[in-house]
């Protein structure tokens, strides 16, 4: 049996080896997604079924989950094709198998110790382009995933150590930025270097057979602790819908329901009810939609060690032929508006269950922008960035404002190093008043972001989400507000038919792009807020004074002080 | 409390002001034994405790060549939000950029965060202007506007301004005419621009930083003039000189410019003063343990070296970024407040009653019990010998009521039962911050000595050794007063950035040449006013470089004397410094690919002398018979035993004790657990491990 400080120095030691291999990827990483936003993961795998065995903290939570199933499609092709090898390197980035979308590469390594498999190392980050037929690959259009880019099965990069340069060449022509493509899996090659010095030097420390018991006692104790948890929630059923506003090509709303049943140590996410798989690109896989429950549930239940012990207690109904276990070529490149949504089902259904573990739903859009074009010298530019927007309110207090995604870590690029590098101009970076979503504890305020064109022209496209359902509050909060874009043309300014999803926006120089992104949702009904807290938000901006009067019934005089009975009568009247 | 001396001209005074104690330290000079005191905090005007400090080790400040100060009034105004009511001006657009951050959250898992800036939404005023990424000012600044804006805060009650505008390290103009116009309606010195104390790309970590200087200016600035005002009263006509976070020392004037520069002065003080002694000892691989009334921070020396990091958030979202040493900061003390909440838990800190009132014992007016009061009844301090001076015992009886009406009572203990679990709560919360920064990056504690020092530090040592497993404990000769020694020690450093953002094949070598001298110069400027011995001096430059397309950098160190010819270093130079050190931390080149120099950092730095430490030893004459001090009870793990008590400073070099045993001093008491013993080693270090 492992003796507990071991154990505890073991576990710090295994995170930090993956912790370093994100550090290593972000740092060396050429494209802002993988160097400022974060959008990369590592860790170590089970030999035989993939599992999670450790887990970067710093990298993207939503690859937690999903990259098991990545490692777990390169164990197939060994079961089929013959035992890997000492100093192979597969890569791939097929998303059916591997989960997520074809932007996120894996790079998945055996570790041999001693001529004997003891476990894969693998790198996965998200590649600034990798073809299609728009840059940056969040094509809302999209019908088939030939569209969304390259699709690579898994093959090896390297072969017993030797690189098999024809692979990068490969690659190389099907990106409009092969330079940052080729710096990016270089970094990610170096991070999966790092992590098998890294480990190499653990082993010779402590041996192989008290690290394969830590793996084990590690992934018990999350899954002790995950039972406990669900334990702790009262049994039953809790149901709850919510809805994408359209997937790009038809306006039609595409539902995803949870059924959650809790009876006992057990919980089961039934997610049969949800739409069936569609013609545009917010369709996932299986394995994507397994990796965003796993996400939602370590938001709730935080102190549970990330591997694969939480998702044991866990069962998962995901029928075939549904949105959420999409198969080739079913597009899937916006995934993350899909994924987002599995969680905000989750919370709701959380809150109803266990009202103490409760908080508004975030933003719940990604926002993925990308503006392109050429250069004087004719070189391709391409700006693609990720919008921040509110978290929800929660127990202890007001959500955040101008946050991350839940499935994310990302920090925003600066938009000083953004200016620097491509042809635009910020014309605002704020926050978006009466975006929160009103309630006792106010969700978090989305961002205002304006920019301008400094190029003579560049194409435009966003995949976005929530421009139609707005992001939900709990225990009676009230929803944030929707998302909103907006584009500048000759004949003056626009919004896309489909609510946030739009390509082909051909901008001219001085034209400008204007992104609104959504609020939290509302811990708790609005008229609970104290009337001085409206007071305060309306003096700070956060509430307009209409704002305060028809979300909160709180009226104010002429300097911002509560008008008392005023705010008394109407909320009386409010309240019937 | 003080050791009388015969003071010799030219002593060099380290003080060091934490939340609830100020220490002194310094070596007389004629007899060469060190003098020290400590007194408690004044937190109206830290400037009294501090001259109390000087004058209890009987020093004349006439007679004293240099006062080196590390301090937390930066750290804890900026903790407590206590800085200055502060004003923004920033261009059109863009006063959110403080709020949103890097659009981050506080945990990675879980979403209940928030964040209150340190300048609220309403006092930050936008005006017409833009400056352009290459530096062209594409909107000039409207001087009328800014004049306008800064008198709507004055009249909102802003005491201090940042002036921040969008790519101003590009070019700095508008920044500097903003500055000018403020600056004719502003009413004090309290005004600054992003350029000036930051000129780096990334506008919310040059916002957040000018924001945090300006918002300290106006207290550091009180605290600093009235300092001045009562030495030179006290006819001191030294040099006052101040620890800066990393780890060197600045003049006043510059800390009155940089304050933020000070936001981990006092702890990184006592890191370079740990490093010193456990090297000294022959210890490489260290965990610092500062443990005062307030706070415990940790730092981890590994291999000798400190870590220092680009930048920190001193707590969610308030990023400062300057180069300091890596201190992880919790709130519990000596003074830490133990309370059970609505749920039935003990609770032990942040909350910390500090030195006024300070713990019940000290009779001043608190009345919830603390560390310091649980410590007190279990028998570990001494009643009538408080540490700090002021006081002349501790009331045991009031500090029992208080445990049995807060803790006993409401968890059905009796005292003894409640203060021992106020001592076990606080112990694993100390553990758990020295696991953050050993065990949970990897570092086996099983390598690493803790160096417990503050005035609580020793107290616990034992606890803390084997809630970690950590190897042993090496506890300071004078622990109460590390960071005072520390500051002693601590070398002249400054740090200057300045961000170049050109491409390798069209770098200017001359204007870089110019660059690194005209920064190097400054830095000698500053080290000059010092006016304080210096063994040596040493310029450091580095740049920040990456592939072009890549947005992080490494920092490539050019070789010494590269701007030694006046003509600065040429671009082949420059590339095989970026090229060592890209292959150094990922191991491949990209080749065609073109290099980029974002930043040109330049660090001077002025050594000054070290003393031997072995100038701390125990006198010669010394013997263990000589130390004791009888016995006293003291409760242990649910009994009461009979323990010997010792004069720490009394005992001879080589002396062992065996544990259970309380070791006394002015400034400390050190307790030994059953099962541990102490050993003292030659510099009068004591070795704390376990016994047999």
């Amino acid at each position: 049996m492992i003796d507990p400080v071991t154990l505890a120095v073991l576990k710090g030691r295994l995170e930090q080896i993956a912790d370093e291999m994100d550090a290593t990827l972000f740092r060396s990483a050429f494209n802002p997604i993988i160097a400022e936003a974060h959008d990369a993961s590592h860790g170590l795998y089970d030999a035989e079924s993939g599992a999670t065995l450790v887990q970067g903290k710093s990298g993207l939570p939503i690859f937690v989950g999903a990259m098991a199933f990545a490692v777990k499609a390169v164990i197939d092709k060994t079961a089929r094709e013959g035992p890997p090898d000492d100093g192979d390197v597969y890569l791939f980035n097929d998303p059916y198998d591997g989960g997520t979308h074809l932007s996120d590469f894996k790079l998945v390594r055996p570790f041999f110790r001693r001529g004997r498999l003891f476990c894969y190392l693998a790198s996965v980050g998200h590649w600034h382009d990798v073809g299609g037929n728009v840059p940056g690959n969040y094509n809302p259009v999209a019908t088939e995933s030939f569209q969304e880019g390259i699709l690579i099965p898994p093959v090896k990069l390297f072969e017993k150590g030797v690189l098999r340069g024809e692979l990068i060449d490969i690659l190389k022509a099907n990106s409009r930025l092969p330079d940052s493509l080729y710096g990016d899996l270089n970094g990610q090659i170096n991070a999966l270097d790092l992590g098998a010095r890294r480990l190499a030097d653990l082993l010779d420390d402590y041996g192989e057979a008290v690290v394969a018991e830590a793996f084990d006692e590690l992934r018990a104790r999350a899954a002790r602790l995950m039972r406990a948890h669900i334990a702790a929630l009262p049994d039953g059923a809790y149901a709850r819908e919510d809805y994408l506003d359209n997937d790009g090509i038809s306006d039609i709303p595409l539902r995803i329901a949870l059924d959650m049943r809790v009876r006992g140590e057990r919980l089961v996410l039934d997610f049969s009810r949800s739409a069936p798989a569609c013609a545009g690109p917010v369709n996932i896989a299986r394995s994507t939609a397994i990796a965003a429950c796993y996400v939602a549930l370590k938001h709730v239940f935080r102190d549970v060690p990330a591997n694969a012990g939480v998702l044991e207690p866990v069962e998962f109904v995901i029928p075939e032929g549904s949105l959420l276990s999409a198969t080739a070529p079913r597009p899937v490149g916006g995934y993350t508006e899909t994924v987002l949504r599995i969680i905000d089902v989750i919370f709701c259904a959380i809150a109803e269950a266990a009202p103490a573990l409760a908080n508004g739903c975030a933003y719940g859009t990604i926002n993925a922008l990308s503006l392109a074009g050429h250069r004087r010298d004719g070189s391709r530019w391409v700006m693609f960035s990720f919008f921040g927007g509110g978290h929800g309110g929660h127990p202890l207090g007001d959500g955040l404002n101008h946050g991350n995604a839940p499935i994310s870590t990302a920090t925003i690029p600066p938009l000083e190093i953004l200016e620097a590098a491509y042809p635009v101009k910020f014309i605002q970076w704020a926050l978006r008043p009466d975006s929160g979503g009103p309630g006792k504890h106010r969700g978090g305020l989305g961002g205002v972001y304006g920019i301008e064109l400094l190029a003579e022209s560049a194409d435009v496209s966003l995949f976005g989400e929530r421009g139609r359902f707005a992001p939900p509050g709990v225990l009676g909060g009230a929803p944030g507000a929707c998302n909103r874009f907006q584009y500048q043309q000759d004949d003056g300014p626009h919004e896309p038919p489909l609510a946030s999803k739009m390509v082909g926006i051909r901008l001219s120089r001085g034209q400008r792009l204007l992104l609104q992104s959504p609020g939290g949702g509302g811990y708790g009904p609005a008229l609970e807020r104290a009337p001085e807290a409206v007071a305060e938000d309306v003096r700070l901006g956060y509430v307009s004074p209409e704002g305060a009067l028809r979300d909160y019934a709180v009226a104010l005089d002429p300097e911002g002080r509560v008008d008392a009975p005023a705010t008394a009568a109407l909320r009386r009247s409010a309240a019937r | 409390m003080s050791e009388t001396v015969s003071e010799t001209p030219g002593a060099i005074v380290g003080v060091d002001v934490g939340g609830t104690f100020t220490d002194v330290f310094f070596l007389d000079a004629a007899s060469g034994r060190p003098v020290i005191a400590k007194v408690p905090t004044t937190k109206d005007n830290p400037a009294e405790g501090f001259l109390d400090g000087i004058a209890a080790a009987s020093a004349t400040p006439g007679k004293l060549a240099a006062i080196v100060h590390g301090t937390t009034v930066g750290t804890n105004a900026l903790l407590e939000r206590r800085g200055a009511k502060t004003g923004v001006i920033t261009t059109r657009g863009f006063r959110d950029v403080l709020e949103m951050r890097r659009r981050d959250r506080p945990q990675t898992w879980g979403l209940w965060g928030s964040f209150r800036p340190v300048v609220p939404r309403d006092r930050r005023l936008e005006v017409d202007e833009r400056t352009l990424a290459d530096g062209t000012v594409e909107t000039p600044v409207d001087a009328a506007q800014v004049r306008d804006a800064a008198a709507r805060l004055l009249a909102a009650g802003a005491e201090a301004l940042a002036i921040f505008f969008i790519n101003a390290y590009a070019n700095d103009a508008n920044e500097r005419a903003a500055l000018a116009a403020a600056g004719a309606v502003w009413p004090n010195a309290h005004l600054v621009a992003s350029s000036q104390i930051l000129p780096e790309i990334r506008e919310f970590e040059r916002a957040s930083t000018t924001a945090l200087n300006a918002y300290l200016q106006p207290v550091l600035g009180r605290y600093f003039h009235d300092l001045q005002a009562t030495l030179r009263r006290r006819k001191f006509a030294g040099q006052v000189l101040v620890v800066q976070s990393n780890g060197g020392v600045m003049t006043v004037e510059t800390a009155r410019r940089l304050p933020v520069r000070t936001a981990l002065s006092g702890p990184a003080a006592g890191v370079i003063a740990a490093a010193h002694i456990a090297a000294a000892a022959g210890h490489a691989n260290v965990v610092t343990c500062d443990m005062g009334g307030t706070s415990f921070d940790v730092s981890l020396i590994a291999e000798g070296r400190s870590t220092l990091s680009p930048q920190t958030a001193i707590d969610f979202g308030l990023v400062i970024r300057t180069p300091m040493i890596e201190i992880t900061t919790i709130g519990a003390g000596g003074g830490s407040i133990a309370a059970v909440d609505r749920g039935g838990l003990l609770q032990v800190g942040p909350e910390s009653a500090g030195s006024d009132p300070g713990p019940v014992c000290y009779g001043l007016g608190n009345e919830r019990p603390t560390v310091t009061d649980a410590n007190l009844v279990l028998g570990r301090i001494n009643a009538e010998r408080p540490i700090g001076g002021k006081l002349d015992h501790l009331d045991v009886a009031a500090a029992q009521r208080a445990l049995t009406a807060h803790v006993g009572a409401p968890l059905g203990l009796d005292t003894t039962a409640a203060a021992e679990a106020v001592i076990r709560v606080a112990n694993a919360r100390l553990a758990g911050a020295i696991r953050l920064v050993s065990i949970e990056r990897g570092h086996d504690p099983r390598r690493f000595v803790a160096m417990p020092f503050g005035g609580s530090g020793a107290l616990h040592a034992g606890a803390l050794i084997r809630e970690v497993g950590l190897a042993k404990a090496l506890v300071p000769r004078y622990p109460g007063v590390t960071s005072a020694l520390g500051c002693v020690i601590a070398d002249m450093r400054h740090d200057a950035v300045r961000t170049l953002n050109r491409r390798l094949d069209e770098l200017d070598e001359a204007a870089l040449a110019a660059e690194m001298t005209r920064l190097a110069a400054e830095g000698r400027t500053l080290l000059g006013q010092a006016g304080i011995a210096l063994a040596e001096s040493e310029d450091r430059f580095e740049l920040d470089m990456c592939y072009l397309g890549q947005t992080h950098t490494v920092a490539a160190r050019l070789p010494a004397g590269a701007e030694a010819a006046g003509a600065g270093p040429t671009r082949a130079v420059v590339c095989a410094a970026f090229e060592a050190r890209y292959r150094e931390l990922y191991g491949r080149l990209l080749e065609g690919i073109p290099i980029r120099v974002l930043n040109l950092r330049v660090t001077t730095i002025g050594r000054r002398p070290k003393f031997d430490l072995a100038l701390l030893a125990p006198p010669a004459d010394a013997t263990l018979e000589a130390a004791k001090r009888g016995n006293r009870r003291v409760w242990v793990a649910g009994v009461w035993h009979e323990v010997a008590l010792y004069e720490r400073l009394a005992l001879p070099r080589d002396a062992v004790v065996a544990g259970p045993a309380v070791l006394e001093q002015p400034d400390a008491t050190t307790f030994i657990e059953p099962g541990l013993r102490g050993a003292v080693d030659r510099f009068g270090n004591l070795v704390i491990e376990a016994a047999g």
